[in-house]
């Protein structure tokens, strides 16, 4: 039954080509439109560790003075270094790293690779463990070498395809700003998208070059990026920020149970009741714990721009196909005549409902492998912008099924009222008037 | 003619009356907040930075193996190299000035702070007093970037100092903008008074004021402080400096080529690449691109929006011209002209089309509300919903012209005929 419907739809179609094609153009362009910006929209509010982010925290605390105390505002983005430190080492989470973001002049052994400055994160040693950073050779550091200060680092396989053609260097030297550190580790093929762990370097930026022990970094006083905010008599220079009333590291913790947040929470607010009495915190205090998803809506990584043009998409789809609905209600009802004659020879309702809509959804069909090639251009279009994300844009299995789905599903939507009309015309009526 | 029978016919297909209003209002409702999109970007686009920016180019450059910048010597040293710099820099024939400044307005890379009335309360970073942006420069920055002085006098060279860039300390005069002038003296008498930046207990002077200019920040996070700029003469020392340069009129290009060379002649040990000359022309593109690229976008998507609804009205009409192939020939009988034929669909379709206009002067507006409570924007003017009215009418009409027409040409005879 259904080679047949299908042969009569095509049939249909065929008789009128410059309607056909315009129900398939409205379909794809409406298509291509959404699926290009709901691709993007995918990749851009991905989760960057699936499987792992719900066990991700990122803990805030509010040690600012009085000034400008506004009950209930969000607490700052970042932590200082006493509160970071007194957080490491409480070790009241599953795992936890403290971290800030830097640059660091490298100073190539071989004499053919000029010297250049390299982005780097000074963290501590749980960050590999804890954000399950994949290794091709080697390992992350200690706490003891965190404790040591230890002159060790951790570098991406790019920079080690760079500087030692890709070969296992472990145990190699690789001189930055004029000190010597021992590579432990070489990173294999990661990059989280977004840069969750630290959203002030570009929300979409890419990994950082090397990654060393904070404590080493700060002996060095290695140059420092990234936000950092001071309050009451801070604003010190970057060598004394130990000290200073400014916040400017990141501080993650993992959760294993979901029971041990609460607990977690609980500790945060102790421990600023904690500093209150000490008089180091004035507020009273003001927690904040985010998952890492949550943490990212916080911070609005999406940017409005992708949102926006995504409504507009999902709106010029939905105009689309009540133009569908309109054309192929034209188009079935003028078939009334056809129709009649069908329902007095014995078919169902049902039947001619069914044949009606399997021409539906081969409208849908059409239009949804011309919407994916349009697609396939948008998606070409975005990652010609300038924006931090557009090489992100790639279409993937997923979005490739839904786009699919999405056609024949919209199709199969317009084609039901114009069906459900069709099927209520009066077989005698349409056979008299003949 | 009446609309009696008219509307009494449309009564008979309700359903693709329907369809063509909803299309209508949807297509109304999208267009209209598109196009209000667009304005604003153009707008933003377009606004003036307050700077003369024709024949002027920034200079951004490195030098390798520089001093530190961490003690008072090698500050000295930093500075040195910079004033060779600049010494070589003005001594080309097709400059007009040169100022060293730490960024320039669209540069997306900005010193902010705040000052405040009082001394010591507001903390460097935070957003207490008023926000501002900081520029470092010395007494050719007006003169080289073009502003205009409204009140007070231009720094002098005396008045210039220089310290290391990561250095506290904040200066004992700054010229302003006037729109930072007027928030701080709501009575418009800044010139002269005392301010202080940073949360600094060390007063500073206002000693003159500029019509405008802007912060280098583009983003949306600036809004709120975007004429707020504060001109420090000061040169910062660090291991990377930029110059800003005013070429003689029409000498942009030959100025902007002789300056590599210069600068490697002066000093050899630096990282100059193709980024590091840029002419304001090209500051102002890459700052805008992206707004520049969503207007593009929704202009793209309205147009064809429109279209795809002007081919929906052009089929949904010639099915019914198809269907009423016999009621027209009836009615050329009974004495109707060609034009009354035409002007029947005309103004059906006109009449379909104002309940559409209606139900989407209230989808617009909807929509407006539901963009304002989730993006920063702005509330629709009523303008843009009745030019978005005029244009859907006369869309409609340009759409239905064919199909009327040929309806308008079914001869009389055809009455005769059976169905």
């Amino acid at each position: 039954m259904f080679s047949y419907y299908l042969d009569l739809a095509l049939r249909s179609l065929r008789r009128n080509k410059a309607l056909t094609a315009l129900m398939v153009v409205a379909i794809a362009l409406g298509i291509g439109a959404s699926m290009t910006m709901l691709t993007v929209l995918h990749v851009l509010s991905g989760d960057p560790l699936p499987g792992k982010s719900q066990t991700l925290f990122y803990p805030q605390l509010d040690p600012r003075d009085k000034a400008d105390y506004e009950a209930g505002a969000e607490p700052p983005r970042q932590v200082t270094w006493i509160d970071g430190m007194n957080l490491l080492r409480a070790r009241r989470a599953d795992r936890q790293a403290l971290m800030t973001g830097g640059a660091v002049p490298i100073q190539p052994a071989q004499s053919s690779v000029d010297p250049f400055f390299s982005d780097a994160r000074y963290t501590t040693a749980d960050f590999f463990p804890m954000f399950d950073t994949p290794f091709r050779y080697g390992r992350g550091w200690s706490e003891a070498d965190d404790d040591a200060r230890s002159r060790v680092v951790v570098i991406t396989s790019e920079l080690n395809d760079k500087l030692f053609g890709g070969r296992d260097s472990t145990g190699q030297i690789l001189r930055m700003k004029d000190t010597a550190f021992r590579i432990i580790g070489v990173l294999g093929d990661w990059r989280p998208n977004p840069h969750f762990y630290d959203l002030n370097m570009g929300d979409y930026s890419g990994l950082e070059s090397v990654f060393l022990p904070l404590s080493a970094s700060r002996d060095l006083h290695l140059p420092l990026n990234g936000s950092r905010s001071c309050w009451g008599d801070g604003g010190s220079d970057e060598a004394h920020f130990e000290t200073a009333s400014c916040v400017w590291l990141q501080f993650w913790v993992q959760i294993n149970e979901p029971a041990k947040v609460a607990d977690y929470r609980n500790f945060l607010v102790r421990y600023s009741q904690e500093q209150q009495a000490l008089g180091r915190f004035q507020r009273s205090p003001n927690v904040r714990l985010s998952g890492l998803m949550q943490w990212l809506d916080v911070n609005k990584v999406v940017p409005s721009d992708v949102r926006l043009q995504t409504w507009l998409a999902l709106g010029f789809l939905l105009v689309c196909l009540v133009n569908t609905v309109g054309l192929m209600l034209a188009k079935f009802l003028r078939r009334s005549g056809e129709l009649g004659v069908r329902r007095a020879l014995g078919a169902s309702r049902q039947a001619v409902f069914g044949q009606l809509l399997v021409e539906s959804a081969v409208i849908g069909l059409a239009g949804g492998v011309f919407g994916l090639l349009l697609a396939f251009v948008g998606l070409w279009l975005v990652r010609r912008q300038p924006s931090d994300y557009a090489a992100l844009a790639h279409m993937d299995l997923t979005m490739l099924g839904a786009t699919f789905a999405a056609a024949i599903a919209a199709s199969l939507c317009a084609g039901l009222l114009p069906a459900w009309r069709a099927c209520q015309i009066t077989p005698a009526l349409q056979l008299k008037s003949q | 003619m009446t609309l009696h029978p008219m509307i009494a016919a449309l009564r008979r297909h309700k359903a693709g009356v329907v369809l063509i209003a909803l299309q209508i209002a949807l297509t109304l409702a999208i267009v209209c907040n598109a196009v209000f999109i667009i304005g604003q970007r153009v707008e933003r686009v377009n606004r003036p930075t307050g700077l003369d920016e024709s024949n002027l180019f920034l200079v951004s450059q490195q030098w390798v193996g520089a001093p530190s910048g961490d003690d008072p010597a090698s500050v000295e040293k930093l500075d040195s190299l910079q004033q060779a710099d600049l010494a070589a820099l003005r001594s080309l024939p097709d400059v007009a000035s040169v100022t060293p400044i730490n960024s320039l307005p669209l540069l997306n890379s900005s010193w902010n702070g705040a000052v405040d009335l009082k001394p010591g309360t507001t903390g460097q970073g935070s957003f207490n007093g008023t926000r501002t942006t900081y520029y470092f420069s010395d007494e050719q920055a007006l003169s080289t970037l073009g502003l205009h002085l409204v009140a007070g006098r231009n720094f002098t060279v005396a008045d210039v100092q220089h310290r290391g860039f990561r250095d506290q300390g904040e200066p004992s005069l700054v010229i302003l903008t006037k729109a930072l002038g007027d928030k701080l003296f709501p009575k418009g008498d800044a010139l002269g008074k005392v301010i202080f930046l940073n949360g600094a207990t060390t007063p500073t002077t206002i000693i003159g004021m500029v019509e405008r200019m802007q912060v280098p920040g583009t983003g949306s996070w600036t809004n709120s402080f975007v004429w707020n700029a504060t001109l420090v003469p000061t040169r910062l020392d660090a291991n990377f400096a930029r110059y800003a340069i005013r070429a003689k009129p029409g000498r942009l290009d030959a100025a902007m080529h002789a300056v590599t060379p210069t600068l490697y002649a002066a000093n050899p040990l630096r990282v100059l690449d193709d980024d590091s000359v840029k002419s304001f022309a090209q500051i102002r593109a890459e700052a805008y691109r992206a707004d520049v690229g969503m207007a593009i976008l929704m202009g793209v998507v309205c147009l064809i929006l429109l279209a795809v609804t002007a081919a929906g009205i052009v089929g949904l009409t010639s099915f019914w011209v198809g269907q009423r192939h016999r009621q027209i020939g009836v009615r050329r009988a009974l004495g109707a002209r060609k034009i009354d034929i035409l002007h029947y669909f005309q103004i059906e379709n006109l009449v379909i089309a104002s309940v559409g206009a209606v139900i989407g002067l209230m989808l617009a507006i909807g929509l407006n509300v539901l963009l304002m409570q989730s993006f920063e924007m702005e509330r629709l003017p009523v303008a843009y919903v009745l030019a978005g009215i005029v244009m859907v009418l006369a869309l409609g009409q340009g759409a239905v012209f064919v199909p009327a027409r040929r309806a308008s040409n079914v001869p009389p005879v055809v009455a005769t005929r059976a169905a």
